[in-house]
């Protein structure tokens, strides 16, 4: 498959052609959602599926985040493997009676009699003025719950392969893409053909202070590395990819040598992900560490549509430089 | 009592048979509690059986059904087992989950019985998904999804409503309306108390059957089903019922009267169903006797099975919470 495929491409067009080979691998799969067939998807993403694959494949549902959710969950159990796809985790909200309740218990509840197949994909994160109803990132909270998969791509690469994993696995997979990824551009390496799903990413490698991050916040975690080099601090950039289960033995041989973390974590700080990877971090690793551990959230308040505002509300580079830099001294 | 439905002695029979298992299964379940062999909640289906009972007559083996918490009767109605159903509720390993699950979340994947759910209105879009599933690889199936008149109030009613209607998929939506949401009475509930009213609201033919009365129900649901895997889309019954006893074992019933509860125990469905049957000359006393043999002899055996039932190993505690491979 890697013949046909262009070797730059947009996040976007990454997650159109993972659905499109989903499609095309496994006659179980379609795609179900708000506007995922006539509109093409809020963020475009499944823009011309509707005609190649028709109506019984791409399937436009009502405004119903509960029954979209919920019937895709009984459509797994009942063999078929379906792509639901909720407009953004805000509206997912709506949803979580069927996720939580149902996805993610029935298996354990059933003594393994049930599996729930079932891939959610959802639209997560600020900044594109959207305020404070379209722009949240709820993943942290999700991956509070025991019996489901969360993912968050944070590459073109991710966003081609993360989906074909997820289908694979017999599990609830939530995939959340990072609305300002939409228009990233970036390399396929015609060598990758797949990833796991299990493991976190050295995305740069540094031995000065580690920055963990995923998603949304990846490019600014990036960004602040490059700045770091130019006050002689060298960043190892850590992608968790996978927020749950999290990959902590990547993130424990990573500090062990940096000795420094900051989290960078778009979910709000109190009790957040960021604030799990700390309390482990502490737990495990506390004698390794020559500084204390910093995180860079969202702050506590809804995010607002200003762009001023936003910006301020959101993750910034020059908050990750600060907060690396106040930890890793020049060498 | 009989509708278009001829029932003959062995058919009669087996519907009195079927709802006085279930009866007297939860008697024993009440004493079990009382004597804390079962825990957490217990909610007994006294007085509903013949919901269940009528219900099933009408599913074949490839059916699927979405039951509530209030569960016991759909499962023994469905073939489940009493012994792993008893074992269950003694949360022993050798029960339908595992003892996972206990009274409120029964499943059985070789019935197709996709369990208990305690969240009220929250099987009706599971049900919705499994008929979507079943229309394209499992023609002809449908699925029967149990829910209370409660769960009309919940927005997972009319999104599931609507949806299976749109896309005319194979559910048979079974309101069991017993007149209470817990303890919330009918006409503080609903602006409409006639529930069948809001399937119409969607374009799914509905009735309003006596849930009293099994072969009422029985009749019901076959017309129901044929046309449902005939392709016309789901259909919807409102089946009036009543609970005799408490809602749960934690409930001190001050939201009815004792005339209230005596009223509908005149109508107990299956002291209609033996008279009748014994009017009819389809019911000899030395038969209504063998049958109630055999049942205590079931009951006596399940609750053997379940005293000598295991605990699964706390190594399993998190077994099953992410899963290896999807059965098959």
């Amino acid at each position: 498959m890697s013949d046909d495929t262009p070797t730059r491409l947009t996040y976007r067009e990454a997650c159109k052609q993972a659905i499109r080979d989903a499609l095309n691998r496994d006659p179980r799969c379609l795609v179900m959602g708000e506007d995922v067939g006539l509109y093409g998807g809020c963020y475009a993403v499944t823009k011309g599926l509707l005609e190649e694959f028709g109506p019984e494949r791409i399937r436009d549902m009502p405004l119903a985040e509960g029954v979209i959710a919920g019937s895709a969950i009984g459509a797994a159990i009942a063999g078929l493997r379906p792509i639901a796809e909720i407009m953004t985790c805000n509206f997912s909200l709506l949803a979580l009676d069927q996720i939580i309740n149902n996805a993610a218990t029935i298996p354990h509840m059933s003594g393994g009699q049930f599996a729930v197949p079932l891939v959610v994909r959802l639209a997560t994160g600020g900044g594109r003025q959207l305020a404070a109803q379209h722009s949240h990132s709820f993943e942290g909270w999700y991956a509070h719950i025991p019996g489901i998969r969360i993912l968050a791509p944070g590459t073109v690469e991710d966003a081609r392969y993360m989906l074909a994993a997820a289908l694979d696995d017999p599990n609830p997979v939530l995939i959340f893409e990072h609305v300002v990824l939409y228009n990233d551009e970036g390399d396929l390496d015609p060598e990758v053909v797949s990833v796991d799903i299990d493991s976190a990413r050295v995305r740069r490698p540094g031995k000065d202070v580690t920055i963990v991050t995923y998603g949304g916040s990846l490019p600014k975690a990036l960004a602040a590395a490059d700045e770091l080099v130019g006050l002689g601090i060298e960043a190892e950039v850590i992608d968790l990819r996978v927020l749950r289960p999290v990959d902590t033995a990547t993130i424990y041989a990573s500090v062990a040598r940096t000795r420094r973390c900051v989290i960078v974590d778009e979910g709000w700080r109190s009790g957040s992900l960021s604030a799990e990877i700390a309390a482990r971090i502490a737990e495990d690793l506390f004698f390794e560490l020559d500084a204390p551990i910093r995180r860079v959230c969202s702050r506590e308040v809804p995010v607002p549509y200003a762009a001023h505002m936003e910006e301020a509300a959101l993750p910034r580079t020059a908050d990750i430089v600060a907060a690396a830099s106040g930890l890793a001294r020049p060498q | 009592m009989s509708g278009k439905l001829r029932i003959d002695r062995e058919h009669g029979q087996r519907l009195l048979r079927e709802m006085l298992r279930i009866r007297r299964f939860e008697t024993k379940c009440a004493e079990l509690y009382q004597a804390q062999k079962i825990r957490g909640f217990l909610h007994l289906y006294d007085g509903e059986e013949a919901v269940a009972v009528g219900i099933m007559q009408a599913l074949e083996p490839q059916d699927a059904v979405v039951s509530t918490y209030r569960d016991h009767g759909h499962a023994l109605a469905r073939g489940i087992a009493m012994g792993p159903v008893m074992a269950e509720m003694f949360g022993k390993v050798e029960g339908c989950s595992r003892g996972r699950g206990g009274s409120m979340h029964l499943f059985d994947r070789s019935a197709r019985f996709l369990g208990g759910n305690a969240i009220v209105g929250g099987g009706l879009p599971l049900a919705v998904g499994t008929a979507m599933a079943d229309k394209q690889l499992n023609p002809g199936a449908v699925t029967a999804c149990f829910f209370g008149e409660g769960a009309a109030s919940e927005g997972a009613f009319h999104e599931s409503l609507n949806l299976a209607s749109l896309w005319k998929l194979p559910v048979l939506f079974v309101c069991e309306n017993n007149l209470y949401a817990m303890g919330v009475p009918l006409d503080l509930e609903e602006a409409d108390t006639e529930v069948f009213h809001k399937a119409q609201g969607y374009k799914i033919p509905g009735e309003q059957v006596d849930g009293m009365n099994p072969v009422a129900v029985e009749v019901a649901a076959r017309k129901a089903v044929e046309a449902i895997r005939a392709g016309e889309g789901p259909r919807f019954l409102e089946c009036r019922t009543y609970r005799f006893r408490a809602h749960s074992m934690f409930d001190a019933q001050q939201y009815r009267t004792k005339e209230e509860v005596a009223q509908w125990r005149e109508r107990d469905p299956l002291e209609r169903m033996r008279a009748w049957l014994s009017e009819g000359h389809m019911l000899e006393p030395d038969e209504l006797s063998a049958i109630e043999a055999e049942i205590e002899a079931e009951i006596a055996a399940a609750v053997a099975f379940a005293e000598a039932g295991t605990w699964e190993p706390v190594e399993e505690l998190e077994k099953f919470t992410l899963m290896d491979e999807v059965p098959s």
